[in-house]
């Protein structure tokens, strides 16, 4: 089983950023995805210095890879997208079908992030034979769905050829918006949003008006207000096929988290469980199950 | 621009076809369609009905087949596909690539359009789909500025169809999951969001509430105006606010936008409301063809008469209406 980091889903501070990864340089993970995957405002990082900053990580032995907008509407966003798949010196990661067009297009494998609708098998193979050579199953999906479409990958003769990405730690990305819903907490007009999602390094929770914690809002983007925890499913993915289990990073004990899931995963034990509390805040695993993502199963009972 | 315009039940498809709808979009019985509702859409037998019923009067039959299936019911969206087929409609409107593979191998002279839950917000993703499965029209998700859909027209390989009226996503269609994280339903498994049998209201102390799996979605004052609790439109709680921390539960209408979008070369304008009533299409249909055909007959100085927009307010959710990302404000 391999450990991947996936993309900053938030708004930091170039120098913050730089910081986290050269941080994960000695962090037990195999694959880092980097890139801004949420909102082409976001421009602390610009594309040439992911570009650049992708060139720097490909030395250290990690794999690597960019990770591009999952909503891509504009002018602006289409050009950015050309410029990451002309330049980039590592995979591209597909966040919207627009991304994988043009990196078929360019006869560029590709890997497709959580946002690209891969719900069945035929879908996956339609994936591949564009070059697809790593999908991350959308997060709405169960265990048994994912072995289901595993199988008849197998039985359509290319489950061998593709890796199969779980996202398994960390805030879930639930919606995309036109709207900023950042912009909207303070008031502002998202043409003049004044970038504030970077005065919130994990996010803004919105809770019920009982203070349950529901979503986090980022930007153009919603999230679980729990965080997702699969980290102690690592001997049922491996089993069903799973080749990447994915942690997305947040501001506090990413390195932590990685940690301790590789020291668990090196000495064969069942890591991490929902009961201890990795972070603070709620935690969830219910997609996993088949349950509304919000729920918490353990040992079968929600 | 083409009329195309939702029905729910043959009274619906009645009423659309009657008041001259250029063709009429349905689904069938179960979680095949985005509008997976008790009580409504199309059993064989049905469809059969509102097929000759639109053919004799010239009018289109679309048939959507717009969730995503997963392994286990894999058979009932192929199965939808061939029946569809074999009823001789208009055109699919499908989202999934493995759907859409399945309906061009199958029946390659079937017209398919990329449903809006294909989430095709740009031109790259729609050469995609014209390339791997020869679509032929594209829906486009509600979160585009009416710049970018001239953007996205000018570069598309397909013909465009937008919305023109009705309830409003605010997030991008086929790309929201808030539905599944409360319940165990969404848009892209079961055609569901915020599903029925998961909501309760009750009378507290604290006044009326609306809950979701019994999640909070609001709470209501006596004689504030409670609407359904769609996930996205609730009052929450964001540092000390509590507000509609998402969206207001509001009405997309483009009336007024007529024109700009006629100039771009949009195909067709779609209105919103398979789970509506028949009187709801009745009247949103006969207001949307006479403005179209105002604006046909004298382009120039075309504006929507008061009348319209009274009738349009009358039907619409939270009787407000808006117009969504088309107006960069609302962005």
């Amino acid at each position: 089983m391999k450990l991947s980091l996936g993309p900053i889903l938030y708004y930091w501070p170039q120098q913050q950023v730089e910081q986290f990864y050269q941080q994960m340089l000695t962090a037990p993970v195999d694959i880092v995805y980097l890139g801004e995957a949420v909102c082409a405002k976001r421009q602390e990082l610009r594309t040439a210095d992911w570009l650049n900053l992708a060139a720097e990580l490909c030395e250290s032995g990690k794999q690597v890879v960019l990770s591009t907008l999952a909503l891509i509407e504009a002018r602006a966003d289409i050009s950015g997208l050309k410029k990451i798949c002309d330049n980039a010196p590592c995979l591209v990661e597909a966040n919207d079908m627009g991304a994988v067009n043009m990196l078929a297009e360019r006869k560029l494998p590709f890997t497709t992030g959580p946002s690209v609708n891969v719900y069945n098998a035929y879908t996956l193979h339609t994936l591949y034979q564009q070059g697809l050579q790593r999908w991350v199953m959308p997060v709405e999906l169960n265990a048994e769905t994912l072995r289901a479409i595993l199988q008849d990958a197998a039985a359509m003769g290319f489950a061998d050829k593709i890796e199969t990405e779980v996202f398994s730690y960390g805030k879930l990305p639930l919606a995309y918006s036109a709207r900023c819903f950042i912009a909207r907490a303070k008031n502002l007009p998202k043409d003049d949003c004044q970038l504030s999602c970077i005065e919130f390094p994990d996010g803004l929770m919105m809770e019920t008006q009982e203070g349950r914690e529901l979503f986090t809002l980022n930007g153009i983007q919603t999230q679980s207000g729990a965080t997702y925890n699969l980290l102690g499913e690592w001997q049922m993915m491996r089993e069903i096929g799973v080749d990447v289990m994915r942690i997305s990073p947040q501001s506090q004990g990413t390195q932590r988290v990685a940690q301790r899931f590789a020291d668990a995963l090196a000495r064969d034990q069942q890591p991490l469980t929902l009961v201890e509390a990795l972070s603070e805040g709620e935690q969830c695993n219910g997609y996993w199950y088949g349950k509304p993502g919000k729920d918490v199963v353990i040992d079968g009972v929600v | 621009m083409e009329l195309v315009c939702p029905a729910g039940s043959l009274p619906a498809l009645k009423a659309a076809v009657d008041c001259g709808a250029d063709a009429v979009y349905i689904g069938f019985k179960d979680d095949t369609n985005a509008r997976h509702f008790a009580g409504l859409n199309f059993n064989d037998r049905k469809a059969q009905k509102a097929l000759e019923y639109a053919r004799t009067r010239g009018t289109k039959i679309f048939v959507a087949i717009n969730t995503y299936p997963q392994p286990a019911g894999w058979q009932r969206w192929t199965q939808a596909v061939d029946n569809a087929a074999a009823l001789g409609v208009d055109a699919l409107i499908i989202a999934d690539m493995g759907v859409l593979g399945y309906a061009a191998d199958r029946h390659p002279d079937l017209a398919l359009h990329l449903s809006v839950q294909g989430s095709a917000t740009n031109a790259e993703a729609l050469k995609f789909y014209q390339q791997q499965f020869g679509i032929r029209r594209a829906v486009l998700p509600r979160v585009l500025s009416l710049a970018q859909v001239k953007y996205v027209a000018e570069q598309s390989p397909v013909d465009l169809e937008v919305f023109g009226f009705g309830s409003l996503c605010i997030m991008a269609e086929g790309r929201c999951y808030l539905s599944s994280y409360v319940t165990d339903e969404s848009p892209n498994t079961c055609g569901a969001c915020s599903p029925a049998k998961d909501v309760r209201w009750s009378e507290t102390p604290n006044g009326r509430e609306s809950r979701l799996n019994n999640v909070l979605i609001d709470r209501y004052r006596a004689g504030e105006n409670a609407g359904y609790p769609t996930l996205c439109k609730g009052r929450f709680v964001v540092g000390d606010n509590t507000y509609n921390a998402l969206e207001e539960p509001t009405s997309l209408n483009t009336l007024q936008l007529i024109p700009p979008l006629s100039e771009i070369g949009i195909k067709a304008v779609k209105l919103e409301g398979r789970q509506r009533s028949p009187a709801y299409v009745e009247q949103v249909v006969r207001v949307w063809r006479e403005a179209l055909d105002t604006y046909a007959s004298k382009p120039q100085g075309f504006a929507p008469r008061a009348e319209w927009l009274e009738a349009l307010d009358r039907v619409s959710e939270g009787s407000q209406t808006t117009l969504g990302a088309y107006h960069r404000s609302w962005q």
